[in-house]
């Protein structure tokens, strides 16, 4: 699979990773070097497999709902960039 | 006395217990250790030292009163990914910037509550993405190992410790810890336990909890030991272990006593020689290894039985879609917000887009990246849900092979340790370490990492042993049985001790790039 500078710089949007043209000639070289490296996998018949979706086969505990915590508004805005009054601050969202 | 930071964790427990010396003066001895080394090596990104010491006088109370606890007074050292109550935590990443977390990992938690000791927080791979430690904020850690020229003379180039768990690797192997958490998420345990001449396992999934823990790919990352010897990686993991309500895929099962399980010996063992695992371009010194490894079990009374693992080689292609895949969503909650490093741009996307391209290192913008493309729309079913189907297939040989033996023996790596930038410009070459440590990630093995031999330049090579799932104790006992046989690896010359006097320590806390 060769990924083009077009495909490179979308993902990088979707990504929300901001790369420079020149990022773009080398990452579109490096993405499509892995993405043949892996095309391999065509090689192994599936079709009869189901995806692994849990590596050891465990129920899911349930738990009590219930709150466990709680008043700890200071913890968690104690590490955030710009904060006001417990709120997050970024730039203007909506117009 | 012997130099203290050179015991080993039931050592130090002996020591410590016959009041030989105190948990202070043993937490000093490290302290010291790492003042004098750290600027050589590059281990430790945050050295603790008003933490330790807090600890061990807590320990020299209860060492005293009589109320010990099972790690009482035994200073570690703690992979940055852990996150620590009020010490800053990185996963070696700029994007984290100075992020103080306010809870602990459960790993962490268990161990200190077990009475161990803080030394600091160690360097790895930038989220643990890397097979070197060269892709951390702080730098690479290098190696305390050197290559021998023929004439016996030391060389002068900089090895890797591994990765991405390279400090905690490089941090045992130069005694500036008794033993340290790491993470593997497809080979960061082993590997650079491999490297540097160390123990390295990593527990079954699910057997250690992942709270707390900076995420990678959730389905493939469990936390275990970096240890001098088998018999201290068994007392670690009993510590680590524990079923925690705050990780829905941590198991609720027993931990048993895997110290204790050491005794039992290996008559009657059955263990797997997988013919796959004869690649191209594994060394010449990594299959002699291994034949040795086959003798040494054989002479300790296990049986030997050829088997197949056919899909062997897709493991690691899988591994690039799957780990990338659950590493983009992991790391999408890094925009700049909530905490970590900030790029003020005028509105919200410019924001986020300038902070991440900032915050991520070039290894971790490339693993986003494939992860963004194999999971966007279109691409879903042809790369990560083949993938997880070749997982299946990967684990259903595992689960064959358990019919008819009870371990697996392989090479931990191809080939000893490399020098800096030699596999750094191919991310291929570099993903091609984990070639035969991948697999136990994507079954949710057991798998142990232990020194058996050194390479023609005098470098450590390591071999693996992988297990049935939750059967640590099982792995634990045949890796003993290859220490007994080989002996132990200790660094023949301490090259770095002259070097690092001249630097303070103040510039391996403060100079991430």
């Amino acid at each position: 699979m060769q990924v083009d500078e077009a495909t490179v710089r979308r993902i990088a949007r979707l990504a929300r990773i901001k790369i420079t043209d020149a990022e773009a000639k080398g990452l579109k070289s490096e993405l499509s070097g892995i993405l043949n490296w892996v095309e391999q996998l065509d090689k192994v018949d599936t079709s009869l497999v189901e995806p692994l979706t849990r590596v050891v086969p465990i129920e899911l505990k349930e738990r009590e709902d219930k709150v466990t915590d709680g008043d700890i508004a200071d913890d968690i805005v104690k590490n955030a960039p710009i904060v006001e009054d417990h709120y997050f601050v970024v730039p203007k969202v909506v117009e | 006395m012997t130099e203290l930071n050179k015991l080993t964790i039931a050592e130090a427990r002996a020591g410590l217990r016959k009041k030989q010396f105190s948990a202070t003066e043993l937490a000093q001895a490290f302290l010291t250790a790492i003042e004098a080394s750290n600027a050589g090596l590059n281990a430790y990104v945050l050295p603790t030292p008003e933490v330790a010491l807090a600890q061990a006088a807590e320990s020299d109370k209860r060492l005293k009163s009589g109320d010990a606890r099972p790690l009482e007074g035994l200073p570690l050292g703690n992979k940055d990914l852990f996150c620590t109550n009020g010490v800053r935590t990185t996963a070696c990443s700029k994007i984290l910037d100075d992020f103080e977390p306010a809870y602990e990992s459960t790993v962490g938690a268990n161990l200190w509550n077990a009475g161990a000791v803080m030394l600091g927080k160690l360097n790895c791979d930038e989220f643990a993405m890397g097979s070197s430690n060269e892709t951390s904020a702080f730098g690479p850690v290098v190696s305390p190992w050197r290559r021998k020229s023929a004439d016996g003379a030391l060389m002068p180039d900089k090895l890797v410790p591994g990765g991405s768990s390279g400090g905690s690797s490089a941090a045992v192997a130069a005694d500036l810890c008794l033993a340290a958490t790491g993470t593997d998420t497809g080979g960061s345990i082993r590997q650079p336990a491999a490297l540097t001449g160390t123990v390295g396992m990593k527990p079954t999934y699910g057997r250690c909890s992942r709270w707390g823990i900076v995420a990678f790919a959730s389905s493939l990352d469990q936390a275990g030991p970096v240890s001098k010897t088998v018999r201290d990686a068994a007392i670690m993991l009993k510590a680590m272990a524990s079923h925690d309500p705050k990780d829905s895929t941590s198991v609720d099962v027993p931990v048993p006593d895997y110290e204790a399980a050491l005794s039992e010996g290996i008559k009657g063992l059955r263990v797997g020689v997988p013919k796959e695992y004869r690649v191209e371009g594994m060394s010449k010194e990594a299959e002699e290894l291994w034949s040795r490894g086959i003798d040494w079990l054989k002479s300790a009374g296990a049986t030997i039985h050829d088997i197949s693992l056919p899909h062997t080689k897709y493991a690691l292609p899988a591994y690039y879609i799957v780990a990338p895949a659950e590493a983009s969503s992991n790391l999408a909650r890094y925009d700049g917000v909530r905490y970590g490093l900030r790029v003020p741009k005028s509105d919200v996307t410019d924001t986020y887009e300038s902070t991440r391209a900032a915050g991520f290192g070039q290894e971790v913008r490339r693993r986003v990246l494939i992860g963004t493309y194999v999971l966007s729309a279109g691409y879903y079913d042809a790369y990560y849900l083949k993938a997880q189907k070749v997982r299946s297939l990967i684990k259903h040989d595992f689960d064959k092979a358990w019919n008819s033996v009870d371990v697996v023996l392989t090479p931990t790596t191809p080939a000893p340790a490399f020098a800096f930038g030699e596999k750094s410009g191919d991310p291929i070459a570099m993903y091609l370490e984990d070639i035969f440590t991948v697999t136990v990630n994507m079954a949710g093995l057991p798998g142990i990492s232990v020194p058996a031999g050194l390479s023609a330049q005098g470098t450590p090579l390591g071999l693996q042993v992988i297990g049935k799932p939750f059967d640590e104790a099982t792995i634990l006992r045949a890796a003993l049985a290859i220490e007994d046989a080989a002996g132990r690896f200790p660094v023949p010359y301490r090259w770095w001790e002259s070097v690092s006097q001249a630097a303070p320590m103040e510039k391996a806390e403060g100079n991430r790039k």
